[in-house]
């Protein structure tokens, strides 16, 4: 037991001396984006001010994450977390949080923004209910697809910013200013490109593109999955099937990290076309960026028509 | 337009002046004048009635507006949790859990030869149909320094325990962490991980025997996670000892201690992995244990002394671009072993040939790996090998000739073996069916052909995606 203590005392030495290894004074502000569109706006107001950090790749489904070793490490060490909320991180976020020690980044602090409380939801459930699938109290937490969803963000993650690393104010506000101006004309470029798209009818794999539809007045006929959250299975797609000899849609859509068997095999009874989109940055190799997503997004629901 | 000439008629009239009007006849002028009333009424009729239109037409305006507003309002507002006395209830889940077990050896019977019982839950459990632990989970943010969680497990012969009940500090700085109550001790990799979130319908046969199932002690934990983008993590936790291997005692301070290292990190996008190393040491008084000595008869023995047990464990994880929702494989394993030294009584209640006490000294090991692997969605398989070595046990009571080896057959040398089969299905993110086969040579001479079905489903509050 002596040695216990002694194994104690010098573990609590060395706890106390990590904040001056930790942090050398001319470091760059580290970011935890949980999704990679966040970390691309953030690295689009930070600049080289910023070093990202993205927890999760395009090709991932960010509801089921767990709480890896590597994202501890670097929770542990970020200055600001972004993520969506909603409960879309329910499952892993919380734990890194709490394994972290970190006080910087904690619920109610500077250092954590989630954005889709800044931003107005869809499908807030009214009835909350597992047997309607995996459902978020706080709506549809896939707010991203809305390019002036992400102008609402940036502007509050600009402050947080600009509050945490004070010496660098005015670049944060500048810069969040050009790319504002540069995010509208942008999305006025978009939703040009996408008037004829208005009132298409789409299937989608998860309720993952509700805000873009809500943008582009897409119309959303069916899901591949039969509830949010519960994997497409052969009763359901038979049933799909039908009702799209009923009521066809004009395209049927999935995201880049889900699996295409199930469009596809929609696609292959019903001769709808299957786009894959992007879904966040990574991706494809066009959405490289926050432009690139939308401008890849549009050209592929575009292709459709031609 | 018959009525507008008019009213220029009269408009012009009048603006004429009395050169003009003069000209006119007094009747003449008295109709014009009527007219131009007339009309005078028939506007202020008509722009009233707009008037009134356009008040109305802003009103509803306005209600649209307002509830525009209150919409957006009621939409950001969702996600917080309405106001009054249950606002701040905690979060609750609740895991239900139940097996259908056939085996085909008498539970009763159940021994694993080598090892000393440890008290625990080492069985296989009752065989046919059974309601495995019901777990009640509450957990909540205390204030802005402390978090709170009482796992409680409601047994199916109707008795409460706590399984976990703990205080956790958050918004610690410097990558400390801090814990104290009731909770399951790092020692190892699977001894964290709730019953129902293993792989596997029972434990490891090492984490039976070395940590009597599963160890939750009473006591405090610190641990620190370094700055540095690979996964450090060190840590100690002191306790009072209270279950195998040690023991409760009438003693002020700490009865066991434990320090645990790990390493953690990824490679590439697609595979994570974490080692980790624990050393647990502990004093048992009294830990006594059941057995049939030479004669037959069951005596109780007990042993005192200091227990030292090391644990390296290691998890390597693989999805496909690391996502997991498709396809995924996981590689676990946990190497134990165990050193005890001290004395062992020979029964205690004098029952059979008499309380004796002598010497006690053994170095003991066993391991374990299992791999699981989803290859479709929801839809997983996975096996599991289990070994002990009994090694070296040296009993000063056989050693000087008091008694023989005969008397203790629980610790005769054998090396018990298992070999496990698992299907598991889950229908959603929050259920899960299992079925499990298991070929348990856990008795010396004896195999245990063992069949569990096996439902475990959460209500409630989302849980945790631990890795």
């Amino acid at each position: 037991m002596k040695a216990m203590k002694r194994l104690i005392a010098l573990a609590l030495l060395v706890a106390a001396w990590s904040p001056l290894l930790a942090q050398p004074a001319f470091a760059q502000l580290k970011v935890f984006a949980c999704e990679p569109e966040w970390g691309a706006l953030t690295q689009e107001l930070g600049g080289d001010k910023v070093s990202v950090y993205n927890a999760t790749t395009a090709l991932q489904d960010p509801h089921y994450i767990e709480a890896k070793p590597s994202l501890i490490a670097r929770v542990r060490s970020a200055d600001l977390v972004v993520c969506t909320g909603s409960d879309l991180e329910v499952g892993w976020m919380p734990v890194l949080l709490a394994q972290s020690g970190n006080a910087r980044v904690q619920p109610g602090a500077a250092g954590y923004l989630e954005a889709a409380p800044l931003v107005p939801r869809l499908e807030i459930p009214k009835v909350l209910d597992r047997s309607l699938g995996d459902i978020h109290p706080g709506g549809n937490p896939h707010v991203h697809l809305d390019p002036r969803n992400i102008a609402k963000v940036a502007e509050v993650l600009r402050d947080r910013l600009m509050q945490i690393d004070a010496p660098n104010e005015a670049f944060y506000k500048s810069r969040t200013a050009a790319f504002l101006q540069r995010w509208a004309e942008a999305t006025r470029r978009w939703e040009l490109q996408a008037a004829p798209l208005r009132g298409m009818g789409m299937v989608t794999y998860h309720k993952n593109l509700s805000y873009l539809n809500q943008w582009l007045g897409l119309r959303e006929v069916g899901a591949l999955e039969p509830k949010p959250g519960v994997p497409p299975a052969p009763a359901h797609l038979a049933d799909l099937v039908g009702r799209m000899q009923v009521e066809p849609a004009k395209v049927i859509l999935y995201s880049a990290y889900n699996n295409s068997q199930a469009a596809q095999f929609l696609s292959d009874r019903t001769k709808i076309p299957v786009v894959m989109l992007p879904y966040t940055v990574g991706g494809s190799d066009r959405a490289k960026d926050l432009f690139g997503l939308f401008d890849d997004t549009l050209a592929r629901l575009r292709a459709v028509f031609k | 337009m018959y009525r507008r000439t008019l009213l220029a008629a009269a408009l012009a009239a009048a603006l004429a002046g009395p050169g003009t009007a003069a000209a006119v006849t007094d009747a003449e002028v008295k109709e014009l004048r009527e007219q131009v009333r007339h009309i005078k009424q028939d506007y202020e009729k008509r722009i009233d009635a707009l008037e009134q239109r356009l008040k109305q037409a802003e009103a509803v305006a306005g209600k649209a507006q307002a509830a525009a507003v209150s919409a957006e309002a009621a939409a950001s507002s969702a996600s917080t949790r309405p106001a009054g006395e249950n606002a701040f209830n905690p979060a609750v889940s609740l895991i239900l859990n139940g097996v259908l077990a056939n085996l085909s050896q008498d539970p009763a019977r159940h021994q694993i030869t080598g090892l000393s019982p440890t008290g625990g839950e080492a069985g296989p459990g009752s065989r046919g149909l059974n309601l495995s632990e019901t777990e009640l989970v509450f957990s909540a943010t205390i204030d802005p320094n402390f978090r709170g969680t009482l796992i409680a497990a409601l047994a199916p012969d109707n008795s409460i325990a706590v399984e976990e009940g703990y205080i956790q500090g958050i918004g610690l700085a410097h990558g400390l962490g801090f814990k104290a109550g009731r909770f399951y001790s790092s020692v190892g990799y699977q001894n964290e991980i709730h019953a129902h979130a293993r792989d596997f319908a029972d434990a490891p046969l090492a984490s039976k025997v070395f940590l009597g199932n599963q160890l939750a002690d009473d006591g405090m934990r610190l641990s620190w996670v370094a700055p540095t983008d690979t996964f450090v993590e060190l840590g100690a936790e002191i306790g009072r000892g209270r279950s195998f291997p040690g023991t409760n005692r009438d003693k002020n301070g700490a009865g066991a201690g434990n320090l645990f290292a790990r390493l953690g990190g990824d490679i590439g996008a697609s595979t994570a992995w974490r080692l980790g190393l624990s050393h647990l040491r502990t004093t048992a008084q009294n830990r006594s244990y059941d057995d049939l000595d030479s004669t037959g008869t069951q005596v109780n023995n007990s042993f005192n002394g200091a227990s030292r047990l090391w644990v390296l464990d290691g998890v390597l994880k693989w999805a496909p671009n690391g996502n997991s929702t498709y396809s995924h494989f996981k590689l676990q394993g946990e190497y134990f072993r165990r050193n005890e030294s001290g004395n062992l009584t020979y029964d205690t209640a004098a029952a059979s040939l008499g309380t004796q006490r002598d010497s006690y000294r053994s170095a003991q090991s066993g391991w374990y790996a299992q791999g699981v692997y989803q290859f479709m969605p929801r839809w997983r398989v996975g096996y599991r090998y289990d070994r002990l070595n009994a090694g070296t046990v040296n009993l000063g009571l056989v050693d000087s000739g008091t008694l023989t080896a005969a008397d203790f057959p629980v610790l005769t040398k054998y090396n018990p073996t298992r070999n496990t089969l698992m299907f598991d299905f889950s229908p959603s993110h929050f259920s899960r069916l299992r079925l499990q086969f298991a070929s348990d040579k856990s008795r010396l001479g004896v195999t245990d052909n063992q069949v569990f079905l096996q439902y475990i489903m959460s209500l409630g509050a989302h849980g945790a995606h631990k890795f």
